[in-house]
Formats: structure tokens, C-alpha cells, sequence
């Protein structure tokens, strides 16, 4: 592979060494985690708005202080508003084939925005699990040569980001909200094409759904928790238990129409979020709430904070989880809207 | 290498209608600059100055392609185009970051070390009118002792950083000062350093009347008027050798130097500068050409 590997002095050198090398017209990847990305922040907002088609890793890791390194999503769920596409993932192939499917959504003509790949630490980065790589020549094809949408060029000479008012700067903002728009319609047909080229499992929907059809009491999660949640939904089904799991895929663009199409039909949510936003409650739970918020009838809603800053979270905890909103399903009522799971006192 | 001024290409890069201040001599450097570097260059500005200058939106004053990033990033970006230019096997365009004071030796240094580390192949340019102009004029670290600013409203009590001998430490291939009110020595310097590879820093001194509170028809005389009292050397320091440039290599002799005061006295920035203070700058002055004639001819930083 024909490519320059910049080794930046810091994480905001990252992000802005890849605005550099994406307007050059390269096509351009970075990884980062944790306190990097937070660090990156101002130049997350620069490489969106100056519609580079960035593809980023993010390995989700706690925020300091204290210190502490383990999975935990707060750090790039706090970029929500940088105007990047984020994606959740759940395995090692849905890393992989996510990040080949971002570079062909993101540099459409239709999207061209930045993309942050997100999956936890050590549940995801530092385990391993087997996956198919394609062949490089029929990736290749599925995502040919980088054609920028806009690139320095010193036969057409144009000042890009220069100073706009507030005559031009509004339309800018919401040709990125349209953008995420047409994100939403091609990341399934992306997913789909994807699969059937190289005849593997399709993931491409923004939201994931396992045995939600008939389910009465759903939970809803994002990243590795989701992996453990299919499992508990699938023994809890096996056990007579009218239940499904709702994965959200891409957190933005937000699945607003299937998370109330999916959520719309249960009688009750339990959301797990694995991170907080203090002073309302997890970032996924107030999401699925304002989607939700649509709906003449909704189901019961309730928030578990859980598996902060890397403490665990099994497949027995998705269940017991969902086991406490099928009860609040019963009385028809949620006790407690927001319940930090396994808190110690 | 040597240049006239009949000898300077006819192109304008610098489109007239920019939105500097009159008198600005940040635009009659960038006008130098590129005509001095061709067509074939690629500007990168963070928050500065020039920020404003290129105009409004979907205007541009400036006819050579330029990105405009955040402040603290020029040095950064600027490696990412070099990287991104290089990877599509581009190597004949010049990448410069076109960066002010504020954003070169405060919020912008790290990003510019990192770069000079890693031996970047650009040209890294600080404009510098000693303070954030941009802003209404906040002292910098590059805002000279006894100088008034928004925030030194009595005076600045600490001395300017001295960002070239900081670069010569990373022993980059080239460094000069220069400034556009000579401009054949400055034109000579973006010449000679758009033909060495690697690193290359260039700071220039512009005058800036609404900063400087000076009469906008005074920029180029002031200009003069630094390097003729010694406030202003300009210098090379190629492979680390350090040599004064013609303008200020004959006032190594101190008589040569006119006082400081000449320099002082025309700007509203030390018009409440006591005798001593002055004194204290002519002193400072004084002593940075006792350490010239110390190095100069001589590798620095071995």
C-alpha cells in the first residue's frame, strides 16, 4: 500500500495532521482513545465542518481522574456533537468490515463527514477472536481509489474554512445535518453490499434486532454490552421470556424511526448505558427517550448505569437488569428511573 | 541568489481588496512571500491575522489554495498536507504555515516542535507584530519588554521569547528574520529556503499600526527603523552556523546602531516609557549584540 505514516508529538497533532493529509486529497485513517480523543476535540469539530471524510478508531476508555484505562464509552459519546458519524461495535469482524463500509459511506458525495469507529477497550481491543479478512484485491474493488470532494489544488486555488457570517455559516450547518440524513439511508445499502460481495454477516443496520418482534420487554444497548445482552435475551427466551435486545449500531446518525419503530411495541425499555452524562443520566437512555417521545403510546422507559470505567458487565447482569423491567412491566409502573447497577454503598 | 526588485516576478498572489488594515505589512510580506515562492505553494493558516485578511466567505483575497485550521494546529496540518501531498507522490509544491505570534510561540509551539522533530519538509513562517492582533492586541510571548497591550496596560515586564534560537535547538536546516521593509533580503531567504529540504523557520517582524499605534504610512520606515537600531537583527542560521545578514552584519559596531529610541518614540505602544526603562531596553539591546558577535560565523546549538 502506497501510503506516509506521520508519527504526530500529540493527539490534537493527530486530528490535525489528518485534516491536513485529508485535504490534500489522501484518503486518511487515525486511532485514538480515551483522553487523546478528548484531546483531539476542537479539530474533530474542524475535520467535520471542513467535510473530510476521516475514518478514526476509537477504543472506548474511561476518563480521568482518577486514572483508569478500562472500557467505558464516555469519551467519545462526549464528541456526540462534533458532526461525526459514530458507529458502536460489537466484534472484532464488525470492527473490521465497519471500518471498510465508513470509508465508502463518508466519502460519498452525498455525505462527505468523518467517522468514528468505537469499541471498547480490552473486552475488544486487547482480546481476539476469529475473523475473515477479504481479499485485498476484492476490497479493492468494493472501495476504490479516493476521489475527494474537495482537495488543496493550486490550479484551482480556493481559502477553505475561511472566515463566513452568519449569511453563510447556518446553511453550512445544515448541509452537515443533511448529510448525516443521506448517512442514515446509505449505511444499510452499504451493509448489504458489503455482505453479499464477500458473503459475510450482514451488520449494516443502525440498529441491531434480535427477537424483537414479539417482545415485550426490550433492552437497549450499545457496543460489547450488546454482545453480552444477546446472549441473556436468548436464554431468557429459551426460559419462556417474551424478550428482545435493540443494538443501537450508529449513534449518530440516531436511529430515531427504528428505535421507535422497534421500542414502540414493548411495554417496557430497560436502556444500559455504559457511561453518564451527570445531571440527567446515560447519553443512549435521553436518545432513546427523545425518539420515543414521538409516540402516543410508550412503553415504560428506566436507565442502568453499568460497567463504569471497566467493571464488568456478564450476560447474568443483562438479566437481571431486564428480569427488574419485566417486573416494572407487571405493576405497569418504573420505581426508579435511573438505577446505577451493582453501585456499592 | 541575489535579487532586484525589477527582478520579482509580475504575478500577484495577494488580490487587491483584502481586508487588512491599512498599513498592514503582514499583506505586503504574504505579497513577497509567494511571490518569492511561486504558484506551486500551499498555504496553511491558523487563527491569526491572516485569518481576516483572505476576506469573507465565499471571497478570498489570496490566489494560491489555502486551508485555514485552528490555532493550535498549524504546524500539524501543514505535516499531514506535506504526508497527504507525498503519498499521491506529489513533492514539487511548497507547504507553508503561514502563523502568527500568538500562534507560533504560545498556543502553536508544540505543534511546531513536533513537526521541526520530525523533520517536516515545509516551511514554517511567524509573522510576528508582537502581540494578538487579531484580538485587539493581548500581550503574547512574543510582546516585547516595556510594550503596552490590552493586558500589559502599564507595560510588558517580561522579555520576548526568542523563538528563532528556540528552532535552532532543533537543529533544522534554516532559520532567518527577516522583515518586508527589506525586501530583497527577504525575498532572497524564501527563495533559499524553498530549496532546502526539511524543516525550514522564517520569522519576520511586520509593523502593525492599530497594534503598534503607529501611522499606517510609518510601517515600512519602522520596519527599517528595528533593524538600523539593532531591535530587529536579521540573521541566518543554516546547518546551525549562525551569520548576520548584510543589513545588520555592519552594526555588530555599536556606533553603526542608531539608538533604540528613534524606534521607540515613534510608537503609542512605549509612549509611557520612563528614561530608565529606555535605558533599560537600549542596555537589553545592547547585550543581544554582544552574544551576536559571539556567534556569529559560528555553529550554535552543536
Amino acid at each position: 500500500m502506497k501510503s506516509e505514516y506521520v508519527c504526530v508529538e500529540s493527539e490534537h497533532s493527530a486530528m490535525a495532521a489528518s485534516i491536513g493529509a485529508s485535504a490534500s486529497g489522501a484518503r486518511t485513517f487515525t486511532a485514538t482513545s480515551s483522553h487523546g480523543l478528548a484531546y483531539m476535540h476542537e479539530m474533530l469539530h474542524w475535520a467535520s465542518a471542513a467535510r473530510l471524510p476521516i475514518v478514526m478508531a476509537v477504543v472506548n476508555r474511561a476518563m480521568g481522574p482518577p486514572w483508569n484505562i478500562l472500557p467505558d464509552l464516555n469519551d467519545s459519546l462526549s464528541q456526540r456533537d462534533t458532526g461525526w458519524l459514530q458507529f458502536y461495535c460489537a466484534s472484532h469482524q464488525e470492527i473490521f468490515d465497519t471500518i471498510i463500509q465508513a470509508y465508502k459511506i463518508c466519502e460519498n458525495s452525498r455525505v462527505l463527514l468523518p467517522a468514528m469507529i468505537c469499541f471498547e477497550g480490552f473486552v475488544l481491543s486487547h482480546t481476539s477472536m476469529p475473523f475473515t479478512i477479504p481479499d485485498q484485491e476484492d476490497l479493492d474493488s468494493f472501495l476504490p481509489r479516493y476521489q475527494p470532494g474537495w482537495k488543496l489544488d493550486i490550479d484551482n486555488p480556493i481559502s477553505h474554512g475561511t472566515l463566513a457570517s452568519s449569511d453563510y455559516y447556518m446553511e453550512l450547518r445544515y448541509l452537515i445535518q443533511e448529510a448525516m440524513d443521506n448517512a442514515r439511508e446509505l449505511i444499510p445499502i452499504v451493509g448489504r453490499e458489503y455482505a453479499e460481495r464477500f458473503g459475510l454477516p450482514y451488520h449494516g443496520d443502525l440498529l441491531e434486532e434480535v427477537s424483537c418482534d414479539d417482545a415485550e420487554t426490550l433492552v437497549v444497548t450499545m457496543g460489547s454490552t450488546g454482545s453480552e445482552a444477546k446472549v441473556a435475551v436468548q436464554k431468557m427466551r429459551d426460559n419462556g421470556y417474551k424478550v428482545g435486545l435493540a443494538r443501537i449500531r450508529t449513534f449518530r446518525p440516531f436511529p430515531i424511526e427504528e428505535v421507535k419503530r422497534v421500542c414502540g411495541k414493548a411495554d417496557a425499555v430497560a436502556v444500559i448505558d455504559r457511561a453518564i452524562s451527570s445531571g440527567i443520566g446515560g447519553q443512549l437512555f435521553t436518545e432513546v427517550q427523545s425518539a420515543l417521545c414521538d409516540l402516543d403510546e410508550r412503553p415504560l422507559a428506566m436507565n442502568f448505569i453499568a460497567g463504569i470505567g471497566g467493571r464488568d458487565i456478564t450476560e447474568r447482569d443483562v438479566e437481571k437488569m431486564v428480569m427488574h423491567a419485566l417486573k416494572c412491566a407487571e405493576k405497569g409502573r418504573v420505581d426508579q428511573r435511573l438505577t446505577w447497577y451493582g453501585l456499592r454503598g | 541568489m541575489m535579487v532586484t526588485l525589477k527582478e520579482l516576478p509580475r504575478e500577484e498572489y495577494v488580490l487587491p481588496g483584502n481586508a487588512s488594515c491599512a498599513g498592514c505589512s503582514t499583506t505586503l510580506s504574504i505579497r513577497l512571500a509567494v511571490k518569492a515562492l511561486g504558484k506551486r505553494t500551499i498555504f496553511v493558516v491558523p487563527a491569526c491575522c491572516t485569518s481576516v485578511i483572505q476576506g469573507l466567505f465565499p471571497l478570498t483575497s489570496l490566489n494560491i489554495p489555502v486551508l485555514n485550521v485552528a490555532f493550535a494546529s498549524a504546524g500539524a496540518a501543514a505535516s499531514g498536507v506535506v504526508s497527504g501531498l507525498r503519498a499521491q507522490g506529489v513533492e514539487d509544491i511548497t507547504v507553508v504555515s503561514w502563523a502568527g505570534d500568538g500562534g507560533t510561540v504560545d498556543i502553536g509551539i508544540q505543534a511546531l516542535s513536533g513537526a521541526a522533530e520530525r523533520g517536516t519538509n515545509f516551511i514554517y513562517v511567524c509573522y510576528d507584530n508582537e502581540a494578538y492582533g487579531n484580538t485587539g492586541m493581548q500581550r503574547s510571548g512574543s510582546t516585547p519588554f516595556g510594550a503596552w497591550t490590552t493586558t500589559t496596560p502599564t507595560g510588558k515586564k517580561e522579555q520576548k521569547k526568542n523563538m528563532p534560537l528556540i528552532m535552532a535547538a532543533h537543529k533544522i536546516p534554516y532559520i532567518a528574520t527577516l522583515s518586508p521593509s527589506y525586501p530583497t533580503d527577504f525575498v532572497e531567504k524564501f527563495q533559499k529556503a524553498k530549496a532546502i529540504r526539511g524543516t525550514k523557520y522564517l520569522h519576520i517582524l511586520v509593523p502593525c499600526p492599530p497594534g503598534w499605534r503607529t501611522d499606517p504610512a510609518m510601517s515600512v520606515e519602522l520596519g527599517r527603523l528595528a533593524v538600523q537600531t539593532g531591535v530587529w537583527a536579521l540573521f541566518e542560521i543554516e546547518q546551525g552556523v549562525f551569520s548576520l545578514s548584510a543589513p545588520s552584519n555592519p552594526l555588530l559596531e555599536k556606533s553603526r546602531r542608531k539608538p533604540v529610541q528613534l524606534y521607540l518614540e515613534k510608537q503609542g505602544r512605549f509612549r509611557h516609557l520612563t528614561e530608565r526603562e529606555m535605558s533599560q531596553i537600549q542596555l537589553n539591546v545592547d547585550e543581544d549584540w554582544e552574544y551576536y558577535r559571539k556567534i556569529n560565523q559560528t555553529k550554535i546549538c552543536p
